[in-house]
């Protein structure tokens, strides 16, 4: 399956089974479009049948002179035969394992604190409350949720576990319990614990900054951009803004941590979508890794994003990406979390077929320490999987999510970004769709911009 | 190659043989919590 196309005046050609990216001249694109449309199957065969030439001369030859088509050609074949053009998909035969694996758990997400000192407009956990009471995790199950962790994660060492809520901090000491918890265990059973923890900030001061330095291998801090766009969505209950108070801490904290391993992460709603100023505005703070992500919402909300909204997100992208290469060039870069990817060291191909792990590798444990496939399920008593004191009591939903992938997913098959997101969140999926085996449509077509955006600036960064 | 350069020489057909450890981090740990990002996740074996 091949993917081509033009941005910021690069002609890329994505090779979606070899993951091979090409970038090519606008005589080479033309000839991989005519070959693409013959036949999507090409080898190296196919391409050397007097007929292929034929068809280029026919299509292209009042363009580009035979010799140039003959060169582009061999230039193709010579690809193929690398199995970096029209290479075969070789992986659908392997999705059988896959869904038999035996899977360990190796990364929880702990909802602390079923509270929030924040009233954030499009909250899914509903100001911390995910449908049901407010409550704190108590030492008592946070432990039994590790232990979980250890035993049942077989040779894996690194487990991950992320502080979330509702808002952490508002039952810090437990954190801190708990990962003097872990810290202990591990040694005993030579696990590393990697801690992270999300937080919106209001509570955070210089104790629990260097706690976090020296603990956690990674932090999450909440805020939306422009101090107006901020203020709107993520008012404190009483409607007042939190950008004020939130800002100076989370600059002191980038900064104590050398600018590394944490992520200042935004939403943007239909009420910024210039969110690029948004983005930019984080690099006007001095911070230097970021994330904004769509918002989740359903369709009725007046913030959700709508599709007639999609052409000026794909313009906001497209401007962000052309901004990001200018800075990168000036020595003034930073990074966008959706916009990383690797093209040489990135995930394996079976993690790009096993996707983001929730049900399987990766659960949510309620504050009473109830299992949840992720955070985004808790809540949903269909998918209640079990708890801290009986583990895993319906398997049958772990199986569902093993099972769940690029090929279990029609609108996947066709898209030549199921590598890149391994069929999007699942729980997106179900919320607008009813079944995890279907894709959020808006959010597809938001990922294939953002791997389009990504790839194109390997390109311009790579001259 | 006169009309072509490629940005990358590994193939994720490589990553077949080495691949599958498992230790690599779960998307939603890093930043996103509401969309999926498998791809850019860092390969742990590469780190």
């Amino acid at each position: 399956m091949i993917h081509q196309y033009q941005n910021n005046g690069f002609r890329i050609v994505l090779d979606v089974y070899s993951g091979a990216v090409h970038v090519v001249d606008e005589l080479c694109y033309d000839v991989i479009e005519r070959l693409n449309e013959q036949n999507e199957n090409h080898t190296v065969e196919t391409l050397q049948k007097p007929d292929v030439m034929e068809l280029l001369i026919h299509a292209l030859g009042s363009k580009y002179p035979v010799e140039e088509l003959r060169d582009a050609l061999n230039d193709v074949t010579e690809l193929t035969a690398d199995g970096k053009l029209f290479a075969p998909d070789t992986y659908e035969p392997l999705i059988v394992a896959v869904k038999q694996r035996k899977t360990v758990v190796k990364a929880l997400c702990l909802h602390i604190a079923h509270d929030c000192n924040l009233a954030c407009r499009y909250c899914f956990a509903e100001e911390g409350e995910y449908h049901g009471r407010r409550a704190l995790m108590s030492l008592e199950v946070g432990k039994k949720a590790l232990d979980f962790l250890i035993h049942n994660s077989g040779n894996r060492r690194n487990l991950e576990v992320d502080f979330f809520g509702g808002e952490p901090l508002m039952n810090w000491q437990v954190v801190k319990d708990l990962v003097a918890y872990g810290r202990e265990k591990e040694k005993l059973y030579d696990k590393h614990f990697r801690f992270t923890v999300t937080t919106n900030g209001v509570l955070l001061n210089d104790e629990i900054q260097e706690f976090i330095n020296q603990e956690m291998d990674n932090v999450v801090l909440s805020l939306d951009g422009r101090k107006e766009i901020n203020d709107k969505m993520r008012p404190f209950r009483n409607g007042k803004g939190s950008y004020d108070l939130i800002v100076p801490k989370f600059q002191r904290l980038a900064d104590s941590r050398n600018q590394e391993r944490y992520y200042v992460r935004g939403t943007f709603t239909r009420n910024n979508l210039d969110f690029s100023n948004d983005i930019l505005h984080f690099a006007d703070l001095g911070l230097k890794q970021m994330s904004i992500e769509p918002v989740v919402g359903e369709e009725t909300d007046p913030y959700a994003i709508r599709k007639e909204d999609l052409p000026q997100i794909m313009e906001e992208y497209d401007k962000l990406a052309k901004i990001m290469i200018e800075r990168e060039k000036r020595g003034k870069g930073f990074n966008f979390f959706h916009f990383m990817i690797d093209l040489e060291g990135g995930p394996c191909i079976s993690k790009r077929l096993s996707g983001c792990g929730s049900g399987t590798e990766y659960l949510s444990v309620t504050p009473w320490g109830d299992f949840y496939p992720c955070h985004q399920f808790v809540g949903r008593e269909e998918f209640l999987m079990g708890n801290v004191d009986e583990g895993i009591t319906k398997p049958e939903i772990a199986d569902e999510f093993r099972g769940c992938s690029v090929y279990s997913k029609e609108k996947c098959k066709a898209c030549f970004a199921k590598f890149y997101c391994s069929g999007g969140c699942m729980a997106n999926a179900y919320n607008f769709h009813g079944t995890i085996h279907d894709a959020y449509d808006i959010g597809c077509e938001m990922q294939r911009k953002r791997v389009e955006c990504a790839i194109m600036m390997k390109a311009a960064l790579s001259d | 190659m006169k009309h072509v350069k490629t940005l990358n020489t590994q193939t994720l057909n490589n990553t077949l043989k080495k691949g599958g450890c498992g230790e690599c981090q779960t998307s939603c740990q890093s930043a996103c919590k509401t969309s999926c990002t498998v791809g850019n996740q860092v390969c742990e074996q590469k780190k």
